[in-house]
């Protein structure tokens, strides 16, 4: 199939186009063509690891405790509001953090980065209490925010949904202020667990009028409003916030252990166990509590709000009803997660401002222009016309690879732009290889056919011996290296594999292509 | 245009020439590094990266002195801060040497509080102010320990891995010349680093790893050439000849190849700016000491292994070739390995 001529540059095309369309999309998308490395591009990386210095721990228990580290660390990642920040596991203890982005704020994405977990048991508070106090919190908002509240007004009476209703049914008098109301008519109505849902819009207003002192000193005692933690349960768009007491009945420093398991109806559940001393307190709290719920919350989000069907003295189990083992074991490690048994510490930290991620592009960038421009007159100085097919070759080489990069969702980074520049090596190398192999053949007097045959398949082993011993390196790189090295390998290991497509498989098609075209008896090479 | 076209130099009889330059090289770079390892400064220089500690990059938005730095984090009662400058005259380093919990509570916010006491930051929407921090490096010493072990792991297991490779597709002779060729231009490279007192971070080991894969595809080339070679007639031709011939064939290619992997490298180290200036350096250097190994120290190293081994087939050759006449059934010397063919897609 690869010796029809047409097949194999509809090949190429296809892939050339492929690689583009490709490059377009994450274009659209991320603004970047390749995702760039923070050394390029700016923002902070940070690794973290357990700090051992006071406990030992034994290799299971740290392999548990990072997993739980993560879990918190990406919830507090969430909590910066970076766009699109990284966190992961690296090798068995190590978690690292990567925030991209102009604007990071370093002192307080540590801070938030190490601050030890904090998990929270309170009572879910009902929203009838809201009833009486929601017009005059309305007041108050439309007084510190008057240009808010008046467009909002008309809005009003077709979004605002529950509480409004409630207060009609009550009877309660519509004076003339309710009818501004900015914050009842950003609430979309109330959750299956008895929480408000926020359109994921307008959860920026929300809390910038819960914050509102006058607001919050409208509030009753002890009560407050947390949000809630998105997960499968959840209605998509839409955010949860939950009205809750503000005291804890229990903290997560007296839970012993959590783990998803199984009823005798096949159910998933979580049981939690936690220490005697606390187990009376709890029993207590909970018998008063019967049949509201409890909410579960960590770092100050809300997990989910099981209704306490009875008194829980130390060990205690959470009904999830439908949902699946996957969300009970979830659910676990955020108990657990509540409880790491050693504060996180950062072992590495790289930051780069903005500016000095751009100039490195720019200089990047001149000088990409340059060698390459500098290669282009190198090849065609040298073999005209066939230089100028390498050169075409080397064009859809550039393509592909990105296009390859792109695909693998792999980051540029600075060693990744050595790789690249070894493989544009090896790319142009493959082509000079099998030119000058051409020439040989041609000095030792064979037609152009033969010789463009010979050419390519003498140069051939050498060719796949150097990419063999190349991509062998490139393995062991990737398995044995840490974050920079394995960037190094990957754009190395790509570039190889599609320099080979170009140098190779594309060049020889052009100069067939050439060759029975014009029926040449010559090549200019 | 063609150059070295027909070339026919004896190679492999300046061996002892080269043997001079490479031992002189070797000597040179491993002194140094004993010499800085004995005077206690590490026999490289290693970054951060490795040592831990932090750096963080400051730019100035007018030129400042390194002295009217140091006073300002002397001030901070840092008297023990190192300042560079870097790259242009706006740019300097400031590097602290612990990183522990200390340093660990905020690098960045540490030199920016030091700085403080004699200039003013540069805040966004104003015009006024003195510097801005543009980069921060800050290590703890665990994970630079680790990184040199990693790496140190990486390239051994790389090379049990080529020599395994190519053993298979050529002969254990010239994998392990190829690997020798390879380990001296790490020795050579480092050795390099280590009298320049150049700075080894990550930037650095990707730029030893490119030249050692840049090395060995040379290698590579060339040996394909004497493999090739090997398996033509002889016709009284000995091994110096064989390689010699080899590397002529390969030296049209192996200049051109050079030239433009140098024409992309000339042009970082031109337009690259100071981030990318040391990679490139490290780069262009290592690259010159490949392509000068897998001249002068491959090949020579692959002639004295089969000078203290020869192949058992020459032997029985040699034998042969006096007691028969007959041209033995076709152009090829009968037990020698016939090298294989590869696919080539039509």
């Amino acid at each position: 199939m690869f010796q029809n001529l047409k097949v194999r540059l509809g090949l190429i095309v296809a892939l050339t186009i492929a690689s583009l369309a490709l490059l377009a999309y994450r274009y659209n998308k991320t603004g970047q063509p390749i995702t760039l490395g923070l050394d390029l591009q700016g923002g902070s990386h940070y690794a973290m690891e357990i700090d051992e210095s006071r406990t030992v721990l034994t290799p299971a228990a740290r392999r548990d405790a990072i997993d739980r580290a993560l879990k918190v660390v990406r919830l507090r990642v969430d909590e910066l509001g970076v766009s699109e920040p990284v966190v992961q596991k690296a090798g068995e203890d190590r978690i690292i953090v990567e925030l991209a982005g102009k604007n990071t704020d370093q002192s307080r994405a540590k801070e938030v980065l190490q601050k030890s977990a904090f998990l929270e048991f309170k009572i879910v508070r009902p929203l009838s209490e809201l009833q009486g106090i929601l017009p005059r919190m309305e007041t108050a908002i439309a007084a510190a925010f008057p240009a808010e509240a008046k467009p909002a007004a008309g809005a009003a009476p077709a979004t605002g949904g529950l509480l409004q209703n409630k207060a009609g049914q009550n009877g309660q008098a519509v004076d003339s202020l309710t009818a501004a109301k900015p914050l009842e008519s950003k609430f979309a109505g109330q959750g299956s667990g008895g929480q408000l849902l926020v359109d994921t819009a307008q959860v920026k207003a929300v809390e910038k009028y819960l914050a509102l002192p006058q607001v919050q000193a409208l509030l009753p005692r002890g009560a407050q409003f947390l949000w809630g933690m998105p997960s499968s349960e959840e209605q998509k768009g839409f955010a949860s916030l939950w009205y809750v007491s503000r005291d804890a009945i229990m903290t997560g420093e007296h839970l012993q252990n959590a783990q998803a398991q199984t009823d005798q109806f096949n159910r998933p559940i979580v049981a939690f166990e936690l220490s005697r001393r606390a187990g009376r307190r709890f029993e207590k709290e909970t018998g008063d509590h019967l049949h509201e719920q409890m909410a579960i919350v960590l770092d100050q989000r809300v997990y989910t709000a099981p209704v306490i069907n009875g008194a829980i003295n130390t060990r205690g189990q959470i009904e999830l009803g439908k949902s699946t083992m996957a969300d009970a074991s979830d659910l676990a490690l955020v108990l657990r997660a509540g409880a790491l048994p050693a504060p996180l510490h950062i072992v590495e930290e790289r930051s780069v401002g903005p500016s000095l991620g751009e100039d490195s592009i720019r200089n990047g960038q001149i000088a990409a222009l340059v060698g390459i421009g500098a290669v282009i007159l190198i090849m065609i100085g040298i073999y005209h016309f066939s230089g100028l097919l390498a050169v075409v070759a080397l064009a859809i080489y550039v393509i592909v690879s990105m296009g390859m990069l792109a695909l693998l969702g792999a980051t540029l980074t600075f060693p990744g732009i050595a790789g690249l520049i070894l493989s544009v090596g090896m790319a142009v190398d493959a082509n000079v290889l099998i030119f000058e192999r051409i020439r040989e053949e041609l000095d030792h007097g064979r037609s152009v056919r033969a010789a463009v045959n010979e050419g390519f398949h003498h140069a051939m082993r050498a060719i796949v011996d150097s990419n063999v011993t190349t991509l062998i390196t490139c393995a062991i790189l990737f398995y044995t290296g840490t974050g920079p090295i394995r960037g190094f390998a990957v754009t190395l290991a790509v570039g190889v594999v599609a320099s080979f497509f170009t140098a190779v498989f594309t060049t020889r098609t052009f100069m067939q292509l050439y060759l029975e075209r014009r029926r040449a008896q010559s090549l200019s090479i | 245009m063609r150059f070295f076209q027909n070339a026919n130099y004896p190679f492999l009889q300046w061996r002892t020439r080269a043997y001079m330059i490479t031992a002189a090289l070797l000597l040179l770079g491993i002194g140094s590094m004993v010499y800085h390892a004995v005077r206690g400064e590490g026999w490289l220089n290693y970054g951060v990266d490795f040592t831990g500690g932090t750096v963080v990059q400051v730019h100035f938005t007018h030129p400042v002195s390194a002295q009217q730095i140091r006073a300002a984090t002397s001030a901070a009662g840092h008297a023990d801060w190192e300042i560079t400058q870097f790259g242009s005259g706006n740019d300097y380093e400031v590097r602290t040497p612990r990183f522990g919990q200390e340093a660990g509570a905020d690098a960045q916010s540490r030199v920016a509080q030091a700085l403080q006491t004699r200039f003013k930051p540069v805040v966004q929407g104003q015009r006024a102010g003195d510097y801005s921090i543009v980069r921060t490096e800050a290590v703890g010493p665990k994970a630079g320990a680790e990184l040199e072990q990693r790496a140190l792991i990486a390239i051994l297991l790389s090379f049990a891995a080529i020599l395994v490779y190519l053993g298979i597709r050529f002969e254990w002779r010239f994998a392990l010349a190829a690997v020798i060729a390879t380990v001296h231009d790490i020795v050579v490279t480092l050795g390099f680093l280590s009298l320049t007192r150049t700075e080894i971070s990550l930037g650095t080991v990707a730029a030893v790893l490119t030249v050692v894969g840049y090395s060995m595809h040379d290698t590579i080339i060339v040996f394909d050439r004497v493999r090739e070679d090997l398996g033509r007639p002889k016709h009284g031709r000995t091994f110096v000849d064989i390689l010699n011939k080899a590397i002529n064939e390969t030296l049209p290619r192996t200049t051109l190849t050079v030239a433009t992997v140098m024409a992309t490298l000339l042009a970082l180290l031109a337009f690259g700016g100071p981030v990318i200036f040391g990679f490139a350096l490290v780069l262009v250097l290592g690259i010159g000491i490949g392509t000068f190994s897998s001249i002068f120290v491959a090949s020579p190293v692959l002639y004295e292994i089969e000078r203290h081994f020869p192949r058992k087939e020459k032997r029985e050759q040699a034998v042969r070739s006096h007691s028969a006449k007959r041209p033995n059934n076709g152009n090829r010397p009968p037990n020698n390995r016939s090298p294989r063919t590869a696919e080539v897609p039509r």
